[in-house]
C-alpha cells in the first residue's frame, strides 16, 4: 500500500504544492481587497483539493482501486448526461441497460482483456441498445433516442474507461510506475485548460467559434497549444515511456483534443440552454463540466501511447 | 429510541442511496425552515419524493420532519407499516373516508403544536410522471387558525423519471429540487392557492436542466 514510484511521487508533491500556492494566493487576495467577494474562488479551490486528494489517494492504493474509481466516475458522468439530455419515458429500461455497460467495460479492463475492452461499447452495446429499444414497441422518436443514448455511453463510459486502461499497461518507465501515464494525461489536460484560459485573457482577441463558446480565442488556443506541447516534451520522458520527440507530438495532440472536448460539452449545454451540467462539484458545476476535455484526451493519448511506446 | 432509529436509517441507507443513485441539484436550500412548526408542500410524482425531502434537513431536525401519507398504501402491510411508523414517522391519512376529515386536520395541528415540520403533497396522489395536477385546499384550512405558521413550496423534478408510479425498476438520474419563499395563510383561500400556484410556476422556470421533461416525450 502507498508504494509509489519516485517520479510519480515528485509529480504528486508538485501538484499538492501548486494547490497550496493557489490556497495561499486566495488568502492573500482576500486580505488585499477585503471588499471583494472571493466565495466562488474559495469554493473552486476547495473542490480542487477534494478532487485531487481523492484521485491521488485512490491511485496510490493500487491499480484495482484506480479501476473502480474511474468506473464510478463513468457512472456519475453517464448519470449526469441522462439527466440533462432528453430521452423518452419509455427509454427508462434502455437507460438501465446502458448503465450495466459500465461494470462490464471495467471488468474487461480489470482482466486485461484488451480486445474486448476495445470493441465492447462500439460493437456490442451499440448493436444491443436499439434491440432492447425496439422490444418496447414505441416507434415515436426511435432514431433520436437510439443515437443520443449511444453517443452518451461512448463519451461517459468508453472514453473515460481509457484512463483505467492506462493503469493496466505494462510499465516501461519503472521510475514512474503504473501511475506515470495516467498522471501525465490528466495533468496535461488540466494544465491545457488553464493555459488556454490564461493565454486567452492575455492575448486573445479573435474568436474561434463565437456561436458556441465566446471565450475561446485564437490567442488562447495557440498560446495554450505551444505551452502544453513544450511542457509535454519535458515531462513526457519523465512520466511515460515516450521519447521527448514523441512527447512533443502527443502534447500537441492533447492540447487540440482537450480544446475540442471542452467545446463539445459547451455545445451540448448551449443546445439544452443550461449553464452547468449539474451541481456535484461546488464552484465548478457538474462532473461533465470538469471531465469535458479529459473525455477527448484520454482515448487519443491511450492509443498513441500504446502504438508508439510498445 | 425512535429518533435514533430514524437518524440511523437515514445515515446508513437513505442518504447514501440519494447521494449515489439520485444526486440532487438543490436551488435555494437556505430557504428551508431552520425549525418547526412549519409546513413543506411539494408536487408528487414518485415514492422517492418523501425520502428526498426528508434528506434535505440536518440531522438535528430530522426527527421533527414528518410526512403526511396515505394509510391505505403506507400501512398496507406489516413491513411497510413498520417502516412508515418507525423510520418515516408518518401522520397517516385515511383516503377511503373511514375517518372524519376533521380528525386528519386535528392530527396535523397537534403535530404542528408540538413543533413538527410537516411534509404534504396537496395534489393528492402521485400523478403521471412529471406532470402536475391541481393542488387541493386542505393546507389552507389546516392553517387558517394559525396563520403565523409558514408554508414552503418545494418543486421536485426528475424523480418521476427515476421511479415513476407503478414501476419497480429504479433508474438512476440527477433530480432538481427548487425551494420557494414561505407563503402564509393570513389571506383568502383563493389568494393563498393563487400564491402557491405562482410559486410553483416560478420554481419551474429555475430548473432549466429538466425543462425538457415538459415536452411530453
Amino acid at each position: 500500500m502507498f508504494e509509489i514510484a519516485p517520479h510519480a511521487r515528485t509529480v504528486v508533491l508538485a501538484v499538492l504544492g501548486l494547490l497550496c500556492v493557489a490556497s495561499l494566493s486566495r488568502l492573500w487576495l482576500a486580505q488585499q481587497n477585503p471588499t471583494r467577494d472571493y466565495q466562488e474562488l474559495k469554493l473552486r479551490i476547495r473542490s480542487w483539493w477534494w478532487m485531487i486528494g481523492l484521485l491521488f489517494v485512490v491511485l496510490m492504493l493500487n491499480r484495482q482501486a484506480g479501476i473502480v474509481f474511474f468506473a464510478f466516475l463513468s457512472y456519475l458522468a453517464l448519470k449526469e448526461f441522462f439527466s440533462i439530455v432528453p430521452t423518452r419515458l419509455t427509454d427508462r429500461r434502455v437507460l438501465f441497460w446502458a448503465y450495466l455497460a459500465i461494470p462490464l467495460q471495467y471488468f474487461w479492463i480489470w482482466h486485461d482483456w484488451y480486445g474486448m475492452f476495445n470493441v465492447f461499447v462500439p460493437v456490442y452495446v451499440f448493436l444491443f441498445l436499439p434491440v432492447r429499444m425496439l422490444l418496447l414497441g414505441d416507434n415515436n422518436g426511435f432514431i433520436r433516442s437510439a443515437g443520443v443514448i449511444h453517443w452518451m455511453v461512448m463519451l461517459a463510459v468508453y472514453c473515460i474507461s481509457h484512463l483505467a486502461a492506462l493503469l493496466t499497461l505494462p510499465v516501461i518507465n519503472h521510475a514512474a510506475g503504473y501511475l506515470g501515464p495516467v498522471l501525465f494525461v490528466i495533468f496535461l489536460t488540466q494544465f491545457n485548460d488553464v493555459c488556454q484560459y490564461i493565454w486567452g485573457k492575455q492575448v486573445g482577441r479573435r474568436k474561434i467559434i463565437p456561436l458556441v463558446s465566446p471565450n475561446k480565442t485564437w490567442g488562447g488556443f495557440i498560446g495554450g497549444c505551444v505551452t502544453v506541447t513544450l511542457c509535454s516534451g519535458m515531462i513526457g520522458p519523465y512520466l511515460t515511456g515516450l521519447s521527448w520527440q514523441l512527447s512533443l507530438v502527443v502534447g500537441a495532440m492533447i492540447a487540440v483534443a482537450g480544446f475540442f472536448g471542452d467545446v463539445v460539452i459547451s455545445s451540448v449545454k448551449r443546445d439544452l440552454g443550461i449553464k452547468d451540467t449539474g451541481q456535484l462539484i461546488p464552484g465548478h458545476g457538474g462532473i461533465l463540466d470538469r471531465l469535458d476535455s479529459i473525455i477527448y484526451t484520454a482515448p487519443i493519448f491511450f492509443h498513441f501511447y500504446r502504438y508508439f511506446a510498445y | 429510541m425512535k429518533r435514533w432509529l430514524k437518524i440511523l436509517s437515514f445515515m446508513l441507507v437513505v442518504r447514501p442511496l440519494i447521494i449515489i443513485v439520485i444526486g440532487l441539484n438543490v436551488y435555494q436550500r437556505e430557504r428551508l425552515p431552520k425549525q418547526g412548526p412549519h409546513v413543506i408542500i411539494a408536487n408528487h410524482n414518485s415514492h422517492l419524493d418523501t425520502l428526498v425531502l426528508m434528506s434535505l434537513f440536518p440531522w438535528s431536525q430530522l426527527h421533527r420532519v414528518r410526512p403526511v401519507a396515505a394509510a391505505d398504501y403506507f400501512l398496507s402491510n406489516r413491513w411497510l407499516a413498520w417502516f412508515s411508523t418507525n423510520v418515516l414517522d408518518i401522520i397517516p391519512v385515511h383516503r377511503d373516508g373511514s375517518a372524519e376529515r376533521k380528525d386528519l386536520l386535528a392530527d396535523c395541528q397537534t403535530a404542528l403544536k408540538a413543533g413538527d415540520i410537516l411534509i404534504l403533497f396537496p395534489e393528492g396522489s402521485r400523478g403521471k410522471p412529471e406532470s402536475m395536477q391541481p393542488m387541493k385546499k386542505g393546507v389552507y384550512h389546516m392553517l387558517k387558525e394559525t396563520p403565523e405558521i409558514g408554508v414552503t413550496p418545494v418543486l421536485l423534478r426528475g424523480l418521476g423519471r427515476a421511479l415513476p408510479k407503478g414501476e419497480a425498476l429504479l433508474v438512476p438520474r440527477n433530480c432538481d429540487v427548487a425551494v420557494g419563499d414561505s407563503i402564509y395563510a393570513d389571506q383568502t383561500a383563493e389568494g393563498f392557492m393563487g400564491a402557491v400556484d405562482e410559486a410553483f410556476v416560478e420554481l419551474k422556470a429555475q430548473c432549466q436542466g429538466s425543462a425538457w421533461l415538459d415536452e411530453g416525450l
